[in-house]
């Protein structure tokens, strides 16, 4: 073991962080279990957000900033259809605007850039968060709407034998939650095991190779980026009924962003974990550390969730810039 | 087309480093400057003033730091917003816990207050770069987006979180009118412009360039990566809080707590990419368009006879905003100035071209 102790460390002082509030008695056992289970369905969401981002990013070398308007957008096309046709048509109908919407970006912004440097790319999707933003809200308009999706919002108690009290559940986190995870395994066993993710794992090692052995590329990203478009969907529905259709989506589905960086861009484990770690973290910062640090410092509120993410990913970055499962990369500067 | 270079020989060094090496541009650049600090501020109507100039004016400064940062450092930052809000509240606090300061010294106070800040959110730099950096620079958007909602000191303990500014008064010149505003900031702008055209021009931006340009070839002859990275960072940051400061004090005069949020950020990136990296004319080409095109389509159509609503306005905004990105990508990526450059070599050749 040698230069790792940073990382240790970093890793070390989260776990203590994450004991603390029990440890110190802070909270009941059954309240804590409440947050973790919590933190974890949000990060289950996460990781499905940043899954479409790795695989972006593996297979066309783009850092798609329009991840979260992506969310935002197929959200919306799902709560306005749904108004006029059944849910399972809506969310029918708004996967063939998102396969449609992955052809364009392929076609208009992909194949022209091809070649070009990372941050150029990266400005090019700020290019399409912009354009999607006042697109989506043109066509399906710009107030709050609703997504039901059938299932009831009471909480239900379990383990009221284990605990003193039970733990609340929410059904609909549940569901979603189980939703998420089999779209999560689902995903990896494509990627494994199907003749298209194979040629999605070839085209992410190595282009050129890719393409000499007949892999047609311009295909592929539109593949890519329809998978993207897919996971958006879920995710912005899932988060849609839970939150509401709002604007503010967008920014909650940016946290995919810190998510990657913390598991590797490269690693589809790393999107799992990462996104499971944010989820439980930032949750736990928010109920267990928000109260000491308001009543430390005198502040306004809480809300430390909206940051401690990214945080989060930039003390990693600082102790290990490859991310928990990327590739190790060696640059001399 | 209007002028010739022909006769204008360069028999020093010093002549040979001008910043305008042709007589007619320095005439026209004196004349310019004349133009804009003695005609307009008599021309202009309070309307031009505070709704096209004055933001146009803060808009620029602010895109010419970020421009120093990405466009000749070569470091993308999608949350410089972050700086101009610290900028912003630095200028606010030091004018509520020490009114004496002369409102200039608080400028440059709150500017150096913002490159402390910029250093700090700078230092990831030195371990990562390119999409790595581009999140780090979020986590300086949203954590100082939350620092200043919520912790109450910087807000002087106001209860709604808003702060609000009183006239600026300095010397016994009291900054209240638009087109006092305006003479003001245009002051403030043109000794900024000229410090970052000198310091590009000097070892700083020579050591920037070559970081953007290569990094490790950079390293090799002799620019240190920590040096040029951080001043880079430190400069820029500047540029933008004293921009922030004067958007607080200035044009918004009392604001909320996120008024610095991300779409700020990303309009601020906007601008350097329609204008053009790497140019400091490109800023103000940035700045002016960024401000202009939304009153273009609130009054064309209008004008038209079919007024747009609110809404669709400012949703067209931002379609029209991602398309040109991606357009100014694909077919110009050094934007609106390089365009600038090519029409006026085409004028200069104009009519006889070979």
């Amino acid at each position: 073991m040698k230069k790792n102790w940073p990382v240790v460390a970093l890793g070390a002082a989260l776990l203590v962080g994450l004991a603390l509030p029990l440890a110190t008695g802070a909270s009941a056992p059954g309240f804590y279990v409440e947050v973790l289970l919590g933190g974890l369905m949000t990060g289950v969401l996460y990781s499905l957000v940043a899954l479409g981002f790795a695989l972006i990013f593996k297979a066309s070398g783009v850092f798609n900033f329009a991840q979260g308007t992506m969310v935002l957008f197929a959200a919306l096309a799902v709560a306005r259809l749904a108004e006029r046709m059944p849910l399972w048509a809506a969310i029918l109908v708004a996967m063939a605007i998102m396969v449609a919407l992955a052809w364009l970006i392929e076609r208009l912004v992909l194949r022209p850039l091809v070649n070009q440097e990372g941050v150029t790319l990266l400005m090019a999707t700020l290019g399409v968060t912009y354009f999607l933003d006042g697109f989506g809200q043109i066509v399906w308009g710009s107030d709050i709407y609703k997504i039901d999706l059938g299932i009831a919002k009471e909480p239900v108690m379990v383990l009221d034998k284990v605990f003193q009290g039970g733990i609340l559940v929410n059904k609909e986190d549940f569901v979603s939650a189980i939703v998420a995870a089999v779209l999560v395994a689902g995903l990896v066993l494509f990627f494994q095991k199907t003749a298209t993710g194979r040629a999605l794992r070839a085209v992410a090692d190595d282009h050129q190779a890719a393409q000499s052995i007949g892999i047609p590329l311009n295909r592929i990203w539109v593949i890519v980026w329809s998978v993207a478009g897919f996971v958006a969907l879920v995710a912005g529905v899932i988060w849609g009924s839970q939150l509401g259709v709002q604007f503010s989506l967008s920014q909650v589905a940016l946290k995919a962003l810190p998510v990657v960086i913390l598991g590797g861009f490269t690693s589809i484990a790393g999107a799992i974990v990462g996104g499971l770690i944010i989820g439980v973290g930032e949750k736990m910062a928010e109920v267990f550390l928000g109260p000491v640090l308001v009543k430390a410092f005198d502040l306004a509120g809480g809300g430390i969730e909206n940051w401690f993410a990214y945080v989060l990913a930039l003390l990693f970055l600082l102790v290990r810039p490859e991310g928990l499962f990327g590739e190790k990369y060696i640059d001399r500067v | 087309m209007f002028y010739r270079e022909n006769g204008q020989f360069k028999s020093s060094y010093a002549s040979d480093q001008q910043m305008l090496p042709i007589l007619q541009d320095r005439v026209f650049m004196l004349g310019l400057l004349a133009f804009a600090f003695i005609a307009v501020p008599f021309l202009a109507s309070d309307y031009l003033f505070l709704s096209i100039l004055i933001p146009f004016l803060i808009l620029t400064l602010a895109a010419i730091g970020l421009n120093l940062l990405v466009g000749y450092c070569g470091q993308i930052s999608i949350g410089h917003a972050a700086f101009m809000a610290v900028g912003a509240y630095a200028a606010y606090n030091l004018v509520l816990r020490l009114p004496q300061l002369n409102f200039l010294v608080v400028l440059v106070l709150a500017g150096l207050i913002a490159a402390a800040a910029g250093i700090l959110f700078g230092i990831p730099s030195l371990r990562i770069k390119g999409l790595y950096l581009a999140v780090a620079t979020l986590a300086a958007q949203f954590f100082m987006d939350w620092l200043f909602a919520r912790v109450k000191w910087f807000t002087g303990y106001s209860s709604s979180g808003s702060v609000s500014t009183a006239t600026i008064e300095m010397l016994g010149w009291k900054i209240d009118t638009p087109a006092r505003k305006y003479v003001f900031l245009l002051g403030v702008l043109v000794v900024f412009t000229l410090v970052a055209k000198n310091l590009v021009r000097s070892h700083i931006g020579r050591a920037w360039m070559a970081m953007r340009d290569m990094d490790v070839a950079a390293e090799i002859i002799g620019i240190r990566p920590v040096y040029a990275k951080l001043t880079a960072f430190a400069v820029s940051a500047f540029y933008v809080g004293v921009a922030g400061a004067l958007w607080g004090f200035v044009y918004l005069g009392a604001w909320e707590p996120l008024a610095f949020n991300l779409s700020l950020s990303l309009n601020l990136l906007f601008m350097i990419i329609i204008g053009g990296m790497g140019s400091l004319l490109g800023s103000y080409f940035g700045a002016a368009f960024i401000v202009v095109l939304p009153i273009f389509l609130d009054q064309v159509p209008a004008m038209l006879g079919v007024p747009i609503p609110t809404a669709l306005n400012s949703h067209l905004q931002s379609m029209i905003f991602g398309a040109l990105i991606v357009f100014f990508l694909i077919v110009e990526p050094q934007g609106l100035a390089r365009l600038w450059a090519i029409g006026k070599e085409k004028l200069r050749l104009w009519p006889f071209p070979h």
